[in-house]
């Protein structure tokens, strides 16, 4: 019985469907069986970040109004030995063409034969974050170090710590500047740990050669060697109970590091 | 045997004080205060207004039958009803009158969103974050961060305060008056164990936590005791 994981955040534009692409390509790494889900109906592009955009044939709306079995539905990735496989969204159709029952019922099917499930949520509170959040059993939120990333994380943990069937949820910041975390220009890693009191996943320096993987159809966790890389691969290793310290954001800045280990350290 | 008054009218200073039985039937009760106050109406036709004031003892009455009594009185030309006094209530009232005056303790974050309303004071273990609300009929006693919004006194209690342990909120309201945060708070300002009350000028004060033990000293419930 596998585990569904949503990665949600609620604003748009943090990386959400980027963290889903990465940490599913790592866990997939780890030797995983993963399955990806992506539940932003309408405007789906998990497919594009994965590169699989060209082999979708039938999509996620087709499997639960039955026109087709799931397995047709599911988009192999051929970097992966049969490991990693990709659930694409419907483009024709919006959100409301899937209820929440319905998504349940899917991911339940998907949990008899994946180890993972990582669903991606599309931003908003509204029909599609409900259908991402009914079948998952944990959550992961992604924000970003600005204010408004922080204060709609904090509007969706409130909502994701309703759910009784979902364990509490935890955090990945995203797309952090070092220097001007430092400098003050941007919220401070401590500050929005305190401020949303939950557990710490993991942190993501900005780097553009997320960007450059992104629009290659090639996750930056391929990528062995790139800061970005490393993060995600802890955080699926984070994922699957393994206890690693976070990644200093500096050499040089031995203070924080060891203030961050600290925090990680507490729960 | 003479029956036994249901009926009995005292005169004091302030007015008539009217005592109904409260052993009786409320029909009989009814007549016979309809006959009593017609009987000594007439010693005094004229005059000024008086005011009444009935003692129903242990007799619980509804709203109507209030309002019957009360329009039963005023009927009598000069008199007015001034209060009716009952020792007995229902079990909904005295539960509200409890719910007013408890202290409810919640342990958890107030987030963006969200909006805890409690009707007497509010102890919160935790914070309250931008976006988030918590409203009081009472007090408000944080004793984590209060960044959010506070509405203490929300029916109208202008003597309710809000303390927390860090009071960076974004916007404070006690009873109808409102106090909006800085625009910018430079992070070397503490803002460590303060409280907000309303000051004769009806204006939201905010000053260091032990202001209150001189300004509301009715904040100390502990009776007896050394």
């Amino acid at each position: 019985m596998g585990e569904a994981i949503v990665i949600t955040s609620g604003k748009g534009g943090v990386g959400k469907t980027t963290t889903s692409a990465n940490i599913g390509t790592a866990l997939a790494l780890q030797g995983k069986k993963v399955c990806l889900v992506d539940t932003d109906i309408g405007l789906r592009n998990l497919d594009v970040v994965m590169g699989l955009e060209n082999r979708i044939i039938y999509d996620l709306v087709d499997v639960v109004e039955k026109r087709c079995k799931i397995h047709q539905a599911l988009v192999k990735d051929k970097r992966f030995d049969g490991l990693l496989y990709l659930l694409p969204a419907a483009q024709t159709v919006d959100k409301s063409a899937v209820t929440a029952e319905q998504m349940q019922e899917l991911i339940e099917e998907l949990k008899q034969d994946y180890e993972f499930i990582i669903i991606d949520c599309p931003a908003g509170i509204e029909q599609g974050f409900k259908n991402a959040i009914a079948g998952a059993d944990q959550a992961i939120v992604v924000v970003t170090p600005e204010v408004s990333a922080v204060r709609d994380a904090d509007r969706i943990i409130g909502l994701l710590e309703k759910e009784k069937h979902m364990e509490p949820p935890r955090l990945i910041v995203n797309r952090i500047r070092n220097h001007m975390m430092k400098s003050g220009d941007m919220l401070d890693l401590d500050e929005i740990t305190q401020h949303l009191s939950i557990e710490l996943v993991g942190i993501v320096a900005d780097d553009e050669e997320v960007i450059k993987a992104s629009n290659h159809g090639e996750p930056i966790a391929l990528n062995p060697n790139s800061k970005a890389s490393i993060a995600y691969r802890n955080i699926a290793r984070r994922i699957l109970g393994e206890s690693i310290p976070l990644q200093p954001l500096e050499e040089t800045n031995k203070g924080m590091f060891s203030k961050l280990k600290k925090f990680f350290g507490v729960r | 045997m003479k029956k036994r008054q249901n009926v009995t009218i005292k005169g004091t200073k302030d007015g008539l004080v009217l005592h109904l039985d409260d052993a009786c039937s409320y029909q009989e009760l009814k007549r016979e205060l309809d006959d009593k106050l017609s009987q000594t109406l007439r010693a005094q036709e004229e005059g000024r207004i008086i005011a009444v004031k009935v003692e129903i003892g242990n007799r619980y009455l509804t709203e109507d039958q209030r309002e019957e009594l009360k329009t039963l009185i005023r009927q009598k030309k000069n008199l007015v009803v001034d209060d009716i006094e009952s020792n007995v209530i229902t079990k909904e009232e005295a539960k509200a009158l409890r719910a007013e005056t408890e202290v409810v303790t919640v342990s958890r974050i107030i987030r963006s969103g969200q909006v805890l309303k409690v009707p007497g004071d509010l102890l919160l273990i935790g914070d309250v974050n931008p976006g988030g609300e918590v409203i009081a009929g009472g007090n408000i006693f944080i004793m984590g961060t209060l960044r959010g919004l506070a509405h203490a006194g929300c029916y109208g209690n202008h003597d309710a305060v809000i303390a927390a342990s860090q009071l960076r909120a974004s916007q404070l309201r006690i009873s109808d008056c409102l106090n909006r945060g800085p625009d910018h708070i430079t992070s070397n300002e503490k803002h460590e164990m303060e409280c907000a009350y309303i000051n004769e000028n009806h204006q939201i004060i905010i000053d260091r936590l032990q202001a209150l033990i001189h300004l509301r000293p009715n904040l100390t419930r502990l009776e007896g005791g050394h």
